[in-house]
């Protein structure tokens, strides 16, 4: 019983070492995210620009939109945010922001800055509908269907591939779907 | 010819670091003197070759050897000398040299400075860190040799990152490696103890001095890093949670926790697997940090897995030492007795306590630092965890250890009365409690208005551990009757121990006030124009053209003003390093221990001579490198004690001359 103790570092490390080399190899595709085909989770949050004003997944009814979720202190989203700015302008996609656990000023300097892609963004300061969303990290994309329901996620930044080759023809293909 | 030279130099360094690593240790096992001795002149050997090579790749630097690739690709003729120098380590070939040779270094220093640790053991971890070289000197000649010809070769070299071309980038590596690599000696002590099933408190003792300067040379280089780019990165930020950060101060904190359970085994001989495993955990996670930053990893995972060599190198190398220092543990933990006994109330469990909440926030940020990686290399995407996660984490971990410090200090070993402590700390809490309001008003006097409970309760914090350590240092001068005698008494290592603390209240109200109270604007500024802030009127006079060594920059004056009279000029400057072409942002600074006053360039704007400018009054910024400066003259402080310099021998009688009491003394 005495040895266990003390072999018990070392079982650690090695499943560990054995965990991750494994996942390494892994097609993460095949672990799809729970919330795809879920209705989107409600929420009512004040919008950034305006904190007299809500904003809630059900005013989007009846509109294919996408969610991004950002933050000014997640250098990803910076990368992403062109993508975005070129989607909402050339490809006259709606897309919602929700602003994550970040500074109400800062974020509106950023999108004056940056230039704002976002029909609307809810501000989450607290992080609480993050939780809902089941968000990890920023910058987390999701499309969500005229009936409300998920049907798209992508974790990180959206890249010229991701918006091109998915994002693209889906948010097409959804908005000939009858409401 | 030169470069060959170091090259040569770095194989016959390989060459003593297998005999260093090989012969000592089976003299030790098998109790032959003749092989034990070869340890301590091969560890000089290895030395003198490692500084060598070290010196000849800083001579291709300085003579402008562009023949040498990694010279081509770091320097420049325009390059001032002193960034020719520092951009030896201003790479990844460059830094791992660097490494091995400080490595070396301090397996130098434990050669020369350890007379009074038994040539066995001197022996044992001597060659433990010859194991350890043999792993880097294969990497850097293997993968990464700095020392590699190019041809044809070019005229010019490409000059080294803007970015590191400055002070503090000049100290701050070999800073930071002194403390990573630092903790080898610690982990080498560990390893050794184990081998020859020697656990005892003359083992802490002898590694204790060991693992404080480690401790101080990455205390130091930390709050170097963090200064730097504070005034480099032209943000005013001053920590950042980036990974490379991160890097560094995981083994920072289980480091504190090694230091403080070295403490408990040296003067108690218990918790002895626990302080192994410590020894262990520090190291792997300086080796861990080496990887992060040096295999690019973090850069791309893709750019990794595109050139795995160098990535897969560290990775196999840390499942050897990891792997193989663990299963050590498995096979001889075992045989490691502790007796003593301690009740729940005791100094021990305080200090128990304080290495749980470090052990805990280092895996939490381990967490935090890793779990991207793992995603992106899964490609699932990137993702930032973002400050948000890490102060979620960190603070309410970190702030019950500040709360504790008092307490765990004034405890007594194995059974103390934490009520008895509380009374005896009544006043210190009161007075602590209305510094802690009073400190937060005095600078949001007005102009951010509000007291918020976070000032508070960071105020309070920062004054009760100040105020606490002060205390009980007088509280203890007092036992004797006259109390200069009694501060006399009181040993290097207590006030060491103080100070250390001191840093961390110091530390903590400089990281309150600043990002409650700082007033940071970006603004749109044409000639003459003013802007108001805490009672310090910035004048935006306008820009000029300005060349300096291998840069052009447009240089700003900004005036500021006091009571309508100007105090000071600020010049910050937007410069454009003319090889790189890479734009930098040189931010003018008035340092204060009270408040910086923070002026940088951004843009130009539209037409005329408009810019944006950004400033920043940032009250008690300094006072969070204090509190690391502080912290490290206390870890000086503690490993200069002579507890440490006296001879085996002199140590003998000492211990029969103490008196019973003697081992809360000298906690």
């Amino acid at each position: 019983m005495k040895q266990l103790k003390f072999i018990l570092p070392l079982a650690i490390f090695l499943a560990l070492a054995v965990v991750l080399y494994n996942g390494l190899g892994k097609d993460p595709k095949l672990v799809p995210s729970p919330l795809i085909g879920k209705p989107a989770p409600a929420f009512q949050l004040t919008t950034l620009s305006d904190a007299g004003k809500t904003i809630s997944p059900a005013d989007m009814k009846g509109q294919v939109w996408l969610l991004n979720i950002w933050a000014t202190w997640c250098t990803t989203c910076k990368a992403e945010h062109e993508i975005l700015n070129v989607l909402a302008q050339r490809g006259g996609m709606k897309i919602v922001g929700l602003n994550y656990k970040d500074d109400r000023f800062k974020a509106q300097q950023w999108l004056r800055r940056e230039g704002n892609p976002y029909q609307v963004n809810a501000f989450d300061q607290d992080g609480r509908v993050g939780i809902d969303w089941g968000v990890t990290g920023t910058p987390e994309t999701f499309v969500v269907d005229k009936q409300g329901v998920i049907r798209y996620k992508k974790i990180g930044a959206i890249t010229v591939d991701d918006a091109r080759d998915t994002i693209i023809p889906l948010v097409k293909q959804l908005e000939a779907e009858a409401a | 010819m030169i470069p060959e030279i170091g090259h040569y130099a770095l194989v016959l360094a390989l060459c003593i670091a297998i005999i260093q690593a090989t012969l000592p240790l089976i003299g030790a096992q098998r109790g032959i003197p003749s092989w034990i001795a070869v340890a301590k002149p091969a560890a000089q050997a290895q030395f003198f070759f490692t500084l060598l090579s070290f010196v000849l790749l800083t001579y291709a630097f300085v003579t402008n050897d562009f023949s040498v690739k990694y010279v081509a690709s770091n320097s420049n003729t325009q390059l001032p000398i002193q960034y020719k120098i520092s951009a030896v380590w201003g790479a990844h070939e460059g830094s791992l040299l660097l490494w091995v040779l400080i490595l070396n270094a301090w397996a130098a220093a434990v050669s020369w400075f350890s007379r009074s640790v038994p040539a066995q053991m001197t022996a044992r971890v001597l060659s433990v860190m010859g194991m350890v070289s043999i792993g880097f000197l294969l990497f850097t000649l293997i993968t990464s040799n700095p020392f590699d010809r190019i041809f044809p070769v070019p005229m010019d070299g490409r000059d080294l990152n803007p970015l590191l071309q400055d002070f503090g980038l000049v100290i701050h590596p070999p800073m930071l490696y002194m403390g990573y690599v630092g903790f080898s000696v610690a982990f080498a002590f560990a390893i050794a103890a184990m081998l020859g099933g020697r656990l005892d408190a003359a083992w802490a003792r002898w590694s204790r001095p060991w693992t404080q300067m480690a401790w101080v040379f990455l205390t130091i280089g930390i709050a170097l890093g963090s200064w730097w780019a504070y005034y480099e990165l032209g943000w005013g930020g001053w920590w950042f949670w980036d990974p490379v950060e991160n890097a560094s101060f995981q083994p920072w904190l289980v480091g504190t926790a090694l230091l403080h359970s070295l403490a408990v085994t040296e003067q108690r001989g218990i918790f002895k697997a626990w302080t192994v495993l410590l020894a262990i955990f520090t190291f792997s996670l300086s080796l861990l940090g080496t990887f992060l930053v040096r295999s690019g990893v973090l850069t791309s995972v893709h750019a990794f897995a595109s050139d795995p060599e160098r990535g897969v190198f560290i990775l196999m190398f840390l499942l050897v030492v990891v792997g193989g220092s663990l299963a050590l543990f498995a096979w001889r933990g075992p045989q490691i007795k502790s007796h003593g006994k301690f009740e729940l109330m005791s100094k021990e469990t305080a200090l128990l306590v304080n290495n749980i909440l470090l052990v805990v926030a280092a895996c939490a940020i381990l967490l935090g630092t890793v779990y991207p990686l793992i995603l992106d290399a899964m490609d699932l995407g990137k993702i930032s965890v973002g400050p948000p996660y890490f102060n979620f984490v960190f603070i309410p971990l970190t702030a019950p250890l500040a709360v504790l410090a008092a307490f765990g200090v004034l405890a007594r070993w194995r059974k103390t009365d934490f009520m008895d402590i509380l009374k005896r700390l009544k006043l210190v809490l009161i007075a602590a409690v209305v510094l802690g309001v009073l400190w937060p008003l005095s600078v949001s006097g007005g102009v951010n208005g509000d007291l918020t409970l976070g000032a508070v309760f960071g105020g309070v914090l920062a004054a009760w551990v100040m105020l606490s350590s002060a205390y009980i240092v007088y509280d203890r001068a007092r036992r004797k009757s006259d109390l200069l005698a009694g501060f006399r008494s009181i040993p290097l290592a207590f006030y060491g121990m103080t100070l250390a603390h001191m840093g961390i209240g110091v530390f903590i109200a400089g990281v309150t006030l600043t990002s409650l109270y700082s007033v940071e604007k970006d603004l749109r500024m044409a000639p003459g124009d003013v802007y108001e802030t805490n009672g310090y009127q910035f004048r935006f006079v306008g820009t000029k053209g300005h060349n300096g060594p291998n840069f052009h920059a447009d240089r700003g004056t900004v005036e500021v003003l006091k009571d309508d009279v100007v105090v000071m000029t600020l010049h910050p400057e937007k410069r454009i390093y003319t090889v790189t072409r890479m734009p930098m942002t040189e931010a003018a600074i008035d340092p204060g221990l009270f408040r910086d006053l923070y002026v940088a360039l951004g843009e130009p704007v539209g037409q005329g001579d408009a810019w944006a400018v950004r400033i920043y009054h940032k009250p008690y910024i300094r006072w969070i490198w204090l509190g690391g400066i502080f912290m490290g003259l206390g870890g000086i402080l503690a490993a200069s004690d002579r507890r440490y310099r006296m001879g085996a021998k002199a140590r003998r009688t000492a211990v029969l001359k103490a008196p019973a009491g003697g081992a809360e003394a000298r906690a």
